[in-house]
């Protein structure tokens, strides 16, 4: 995972509440077989409306989605993070986010920055304006700043040092790789393998 | 093993397994045996390969394809591009990363949660996970095995270990006889209906008393099968004589040396007398009859002899709700006996109760019977080699003989993802483990059931008992 520390770009206004993980990605996508390439799953839904914010060229190439509160509800799908990241999206701010999609994103290394829905909607307020306004999230200090306004946001410390150090559950475990080891060479020597049995037994 | 106090089986087993605690933090727990299938599996190859990251263990990792696959004219390409897709993905995923897998065609095939258990790779204190729900089966051995989402598929390819934390404890004590006529499917059914489906929810479950110390080894895997069904993450018998007995001489079991420092280790692992359950649970065997389900999720059953519920028996709103919505789709009237409800396919199969000693069960029934006319019943061995052991004992004859029909290994009608489900409105009596809407097919309706239950069913074409025949 690469390292977050601090990012800056263009942001589209979700103005919805209560967006499931269902409207982030149906569950036709489901049925994939890779971990990549669901962008164009991404609010399936409603891609076809040509009013919809994505689909309007003024937000085109944006990396942050500045959402209504409880964002990511329903189902624990990790697709919907994905979808996200393959989008291009590199942080989500929102005023609620739902618990398993803020876990999946902690892991995925997407920022879900939450923040007071005042700044939600001084924020709306401002890329409506502006959708060329450069937004700026700096993970270290936890603001997030945007042609005159300065936020803070909150996010989980735990999440926050893995997404700094660029660390994913995987990354945490192989530090641990000594450790590992010494398990597994005092591992009893009875203990099954996978491997087809040789001949002899 | 150094002599200890206080502590459950699967506390023991756990304990066994930290690579590295600290607190406040998860435990390092390493895993044994990791089995893989098509389903659950493509995504975390693709991590590993965009991330650059070997399989840790290939020779701690076994994959089948069990899923997907179709149970006839098996050497015919995969019709569907989804199931084709997932099974093509594993074998290339398997031969990139050097797992063994045991493709549709190989002797060793067969739904994974059978596969293991049959080859001896499941045994006693070992820690075993799956991106599958009913791995908690192999907690029948005095294993701690449980289920696990994807990303954590792809965490155990890449470390051998997951993150955890602790789950709690939950003892079911199952004290009695089981009647003759009442299976370990029967005494399962029962214990869900009584604890209800959330009942054990984030707790480990262990088995214990004299009815279970009484089951099979193939018994006690339909018991903890479905311990996901109670909610719970895993299902655990303590390992005794009749689970060495299985496991000795299988391809994978200990020899030698091996052999009896295995079983002196083993032999240690039963809940200690001190030790305290966070939960406890007592059932009587005696009680337990030939057991169905009437409705759409796996608490609602009764025994064979009883009515169709009425909302009206409801303790309060939401299960007033419930039972209303399950007999809609049910399309069952309260007060019917269960036994009057006609079945017109029958499903004997799955990782619940697809194994040599269901199959025996059921041709025991079925010789010199026949399946009636208005019945379709599906016979499903849960692996390639169960199979092959009907075919030595002659079963695949019975079962065909009596009009059924005779399958090649996989899930089957367990669930709608291969060729085989039930159409819209037709109803099935099925000794799979789900009887959810649509699970065997887009709007079937399940009653779940022993393989005895399933073989009356079939012949008299109504849910019925072996002692109705
Ligand atoms: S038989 Fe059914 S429950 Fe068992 S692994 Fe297959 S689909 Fe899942």
């Amino acid at each position: 995972m690469e390292k977050f520390l601090i990012h800056t770009g263009t942001a589209a206004p979700l103005r919805r509440s209560n967006v499931d993980t269902d409207q982030i990605i149906p569950a036709e996508y489901l049925k994939r077989v890779t971990r990549t390439g669901f962008e164009d799953g991404l609010f399936k839904g409603w891609r076809n409306d040509p009013d919809f914010v994505l689909n309007r060229p003024e937000y085109q190439g944006v990396s942050v989605l500045v959402a209504g509160p409880d964002f990511g509800t329903g189902s624990s799908r990790e697709h919907a993070v994905w979808a996200l990241n393959d989008f291009g999206f590199k942080v989500v701010i929102s005023s609620r986010f739902a618990d398993i999609f803020r876990g999946n994103s902690g892991k995925a290394g997407l920022l879900t920055a939450a923040v007071d829905q005042s700044v939600v909607e001084e924020l709306w307020a401002i890329i409506e304006a502006d959708p060329a306004a450069a937004v700026t999230i700096d993970l270290q200090a936890q603001t997030i700043t945007c042609v005159g306004m300065n936020a803070s946001f909150d996010v989980d410390p735990y999440v926050r040092w893995r997404l700094l150090e660029g660390l994913d559950d995987i990354g945490i475990t192989l530090r641990y790789a000594y450790e590992v080891a010494a398990y597994e060479s005092a591992r009893p020597s009875f203990k099954p393998t996978s491997a087809e049995p040789t001949a002899a037994r | 093993m150094a002599a200890r106090s206080g502590h459950t089986l699967a506390e023991k087993v756990w304990e066994d397994h930290v690579v590295r605690r600290f607190e406040g933090e998860p435990d390092l727990l390493y895993i044994d045996m990791h089995l893989v299938h098509e389903v659950t599996s493509p995504q975390a190859f693709d991590g590993l390969r965009a991330a650059g990251r070997p399989v840790r263990r290939p020779d701690l990792t076994l994959a089948t394809e069990d899923h997907n696959v179709p149970t006839i004219d098996i050497n015919q390409p995969i019709a569907d591009p989804v199931s084709r897709a997932q099974i093509d993905a594993l074998r290339s995923n398997a031969e990139e990363f050097g797992v063994l897998l045991y493709p549709l065609g190989s002797v060793e095939q067969g739904i994974v949660h059978v596969v293991g258990p049959q080859l001896g790779i499941t045994q006693p204190g070992m820690t075993i996970v799956c991106g599958d729900s009913h791995t908690s089966t192999h907690g029948a051995f005095g294993a701690l095995a449980f289920g696990i989402g994807t990303s954590e598929v792809e965490h155990v390819l890449a470390t051998q270990t997951l993150p955890l934390k602790p789950f709690k404890t939950m003892a079911i004590t199952v004290d009695g006889v089981l009647p003759v006529g009442a299976s370990a499917k029967d005494l399962i059914l029962a214990i869900i209906a009584q604890i209800g489906t959330g009942g054990g929810q984030g707790h480990v479950i262990e088995y214990r008393g004299e009815a279970i110390r009484a089951l099979s080894m193939e018994g006690r895997m339909t018991l903890c099968n479905m311990s996901i069904e109670a909610g719970a993450r895993a299902g655990m018998i303590a390992p005794d004589d009749t689970t060495f007995e299985y496991v000795r001489g299988r391809p994978h079991a200990p020899a030698g040396a091996d052999w009896d420092a295995a079983v002196a280790y083993w032999r240690t692992l039963v809940t200690d007398d001190d030790a305290r359950f966070d939960t406890e649970v007592f059932i009587d065997a005696t009680a337990v009859a030939p057991f169905v389900t009437w409705g759409t999720n796996p608490g609602q059953g009764l025994p064979l002899s009883a009515v169709v519920p009425s909302p009206d028996d409801a303790a309060d709103d939401t299960a007033r709700i419930g039972i209303e919505q399950a007999l809609e789709y049910m399309d069952l009237v309260p007060g019917t006996p269960l036994r009057d409800i006609a079945i017109d396919t029958v499903f004997v199969g799955s990782c619940t109760n697809g194994r040599i000693e269901d199959l025996r069960a059921v041709a025991q029934i079925l010789q010199g019977r026949h399946v009636a006319d208005s019945v379709r019943m599906l016979i499903v061995p849960g692996s390639a080699r169960v199979r092959l052991e009907a075919h030595a004992e002659g079963l695949d004859e019975i079962f065909t003989t009596a009009g059924a029909e005779w399958r090649e290994a996989g899930c089957s009608m367990c669930l709608g993802m291969n060729p085989d489900k039930i159409a819209p409105g037709e109803r099935s009596a099925s000794t799979s483990n789900r009887n959810f809407e649509g699970r065997q097919g887009p709007g079937g309706r399940t009653h779940l059931v022993s393989p005895e239950v399933a073989a009356a069913t079939a012949v008299l074409g109504h849910l019925a008992a072996p002692a109705d025949l």
